[in-house]
């Protein structure tokens, strides 16, 4: 027998096509941000209310995810925003080959924003880099408190988690300080948003933290180019 | 359920490395932080599925789950991370940085004699 050492990372060929979309990204200064979260929490919902919100003030473009179907990019599109939907025909998450060819369906030059609508699933999703500048964690009041302590992965790794449905609050034992000390066990540098999509309660902060973000991308921009 | 994907990925891998080599691979060590969300007997099960017809079939293979790591802020010490008790064992304080996760590694490959 013959041991051979080899230390090489097994999703190379996913983090080389996740690199190549963060350069394309950059290049571009298109902030994007991948959204995840269980099937369910309001993700669709959250990015159609942020897109009506946004309109005039920010171009937004969604690459939806799902596994099959594509009720999201129709309701994407019903919301105002250009969308292109990626049905993953059974795979649990998206990789980022499918972005770069996705990016391609899309306005992109034109974007300010760019969101990954990621498939509905706590776990496979956060293991796989898209090239995001961002990930952003979705959780729902009706899921339970409990969900951070349960699904670390993706909570440790968020830029923002937005807690969604809080019109319901009232109706559930969901306990608000908990989720958020349990956060910040694994991630103190997230920032957390209470939100309701559908009554639009919380949303204004949510959207001008991601007006800040695309400022942020623009004025350095501008700044570039002035310098030159 | 995206071990499928990690299966995938890892037979691509070793089979390359297996034409380099030009040798048969019997096994294959892995490790994997916490945070990759690897279930062992989920991905050993897609490597099986998928590895038929290739190089890889009948490869052992042996996961190393690695444990999140947290630095405690007063003292320095490291230790592995447990949400529920996130303390530190020398001064149990709770003042800490997690470290990185681990990414998910092929560290070697045992192949047969010639």
């Amino acid at each position: 027998m013959r041991k051979i050492k080899v230390r090489k990372k097994i999703l190379i060929a996913n983090e080389e096509y996740a690199a190549k979309n963060r350069s394309f990204l950059k290049d571009r200064q298109i902030p994007c941000l991948n959204v995840i979260s269980s099937p369910g929490s309001g993700k669709t919902t959250l990015l159609a209310k942020t897109i009506g919100m946004l309109k005039g003030k920010l171009y937004i473009g969604v690459i939806e995810g799902d596994i099959q179907t594509d009720i999201d990019a129709k309701r994407i599109r019903k919301a105002g925003a250009p969308a292109h939907q990626i049905e993953t025909d059974g795979a649990c998450h998206l990789s980022a080959a499918q972005i770069s060819y996705a990016f391609h369906k899309l306005p992109i030059d034109r974007l300010d924003l760019l969101f990954i609508e990621n498939v509905g699933n706590l776990v496979c999703p956060s293991t796989f880099d898209l090239g995001e500048t961002d990930k952003i964690a979705v959780l729902s009041v009706p899921e339970g408190d409990d969900k951070p302590a349960k699904y670390p992965m993706i909570f440790a790794r968020a830029a923002a988690v937005l807690i969604n449905k809080i019109d319901i609050l009232h109706a559930t034992n969901f306990r608000i300080k908990k989720v958020k000390a349990d956060i910040s066990k694994l991630n103190k540098k997230t920032k957390i948003f209470l939100v309701s999509a559908k009554t639009g309660e919380g949303m204004k902060q949510w959207c001008d933290w991601l007006l800040k973000l695309a400022a942020n991308k623009r004025t350095k921009t501008a700044k570039k180019t002035r310098s030159r | 359920m995206h071990e499928a994907s990690i299966a995938q990925a890892l037979i691509e891998t070793i089979s390359a490395e297996a034409k380099k080599q030009k040798g048969k691979p019997v096994a294959a060590k892995i490790s994997c932080g916490a945070f990759s969300g690897v279930n062992n007997e989920s991905l050993c099960f897609a490597f099986e599925a998928i590895s038929e017809g290739t190089v890889c079939k009948n490869m052992k293979l042996a996961i190393e789950q690695k444990p999140i790591q947290a630095k405690c802020k007063k003292n320095g010490h490291i230790y592995a991370f447990d949400l529920h008790k996130p303390k530190c064992p020398k001064c149990k304080c709770e003042d800490f940085d997690l470290l990185p996760d681990e990414p998910l590694l092929l560290e070697e490959i045992t192949f047969e004699d010639k």
